[in-house]
């Protein structure tokens, strides 16, 4: 009962003191801590919108009014891109996870399959955003042009400013993310197929870049609720 | 009862190929539920949406209510599932979740009553 290991565990992966708090690895405690402030961050958003428009509710305008395109197509399908996108994300988000569980088995083949889809499902992801920027910011007329019906961070032609600030803030923030976590999926993805985890006897670093990206997917579901659909 | 004697460390979190399957499963099963939930939500939102709908009276208190319900479910299997901390220590999660749920919780709460007042003076009395 004393404490003695089960295992002895190499020096070098000790924390300070020995031991090593909640049994999880040092990068993995403060990737933890990283995704708070991160999510205190949006936070932060999410509820800066939600005062905004609790008192402009009048004036606020409608999603499904604006959010109509589909790219291809002029038909109207309200919220339908938004959901393709949603879903997308969701998938990319699957793959992530079924990555970090290959990686538990050390089967290589596995990791670098399902990260590879999911960095084809964050850039997937990331080209829709952009599209959805550009018809946003074409406004109503759908021209992209320097009048002054584009929507900008000083000008909304769908109603009041903070609409269209908010949309570019709360989307281009995650966007951001979104961006950013291709790229370390992407160096994650080529140091596994060098063989670089097999090396270190472990795939922990396919699971914390995994807790970022489930964290970006779970931004974005709180964001389709609080921004496109209510 | 949990013994914090035995350092376990989550670097050598390893499985083998039948408890993969099983965890594959639970995988499978949580994306069928995301999805089905991302689809109701947008079903809601075409047929019920705001622009449908009468945004004073009870109805869009409801489905909006079901949409904010429908999402932290969404979210709940997101981080238990998808970021493992439902199969961390309990002290970790307790350590991640209850002082975020507490402070963004309050913060919500006191902007949205703070935001009622503005409504208020600004459109109910007319002081500004």
């Amino acid at each position: 009962m004393a404490g003695e290991a089960t295992k002895a565990i190499d020096q070098a992966e000790l924390w300070g003191g020995g031991r090593s708090p909640f049994s999880v690895s040092y990068g993995k405690m403060m990737m933890w801590f990283f995704l708070i402030s991160d999510a205190l961050t949006f936070g932060g958003f999410l509820s800066a919108l939600a005062f905004a428009r609790h008192h402009l509710e009048d004036a606020w305008p409608v999603t499904e009014n604006i959010f109509f395109h589909f790219p291809l197509t002029h038909a109207h399908l309200p919220l339908l891109y938004v959901a393709l996108m949603t879903f997308i994300l969701i998938i990319s988000s699957v793959t992530m996870v079924l990555a970090v569980e290959a990686g538990h088995r050390m089967d290589r083949k596995g990791v670098v399959k399902w990260m590879a889809f999911t960095v084809l499902g964050g850039a997937i992801f990331v080209g829709s955003q952009a599209w959805e920027w550009m018809t946003f910011i074409a406004g109503p007329d759908g021209l992209l042009s320097t009048s002054a019906d584009n929507a900008s961070l000083t000008s909304n032609p769908y109603g009041p400013q903070l609409y269209a600030d908010f949309f570019f803030f709360i989307t281009g923030f995650h966007g951001t993310h979104v961006l950013s976590g291709v790229v370390i999926n992407l160096i994650v993805l080529i140091r596994s197929m060098q063989g670089w985890y097999d090396e270190r006897g472990h795939y922990e670093m396919v699971e914390k870049v995994g807790l970022y990206w489930h964290f970006i997917d779970l931004v974005w579901v709180f964001v389709f609720t609080f921004f496109y659909l209510i | 009862m949990e013994r914090d004697d035995i350092i376990e460390y989550s670097l050598d979190t390893h499985h083998d190929e039948e408890a993969g399957k099983k965890i594959r499963k639970k995988i499978y099963f949580v994306t069928v539920l995301l999805s089905v939930v991302t689809a109701i939500e947008v079903a809601m939102g075409i047929i019920w949406g705001k622009a449908h709908i009468d945004v004073d009276g009870m109805g869009w208190l409801t489905i909006k209510s079901i949409f904010i319900i429908l999402t932290l479910l969404k979210a709940g299997y997101i981080v238990m599932v998808f970021m493992h901390l439902g199969d961390e220590r309990k002290s970790l999660r307790n350590v991640i979740l209850i002082p975020y749920v507490l402070f963004i919780g309050y913060l919500f709460f006191i902007l949205l009553v703070e935001s009622s007042f503005i409504f208020y003076v600004k459109d109910v009395i007319g002081w500004v």
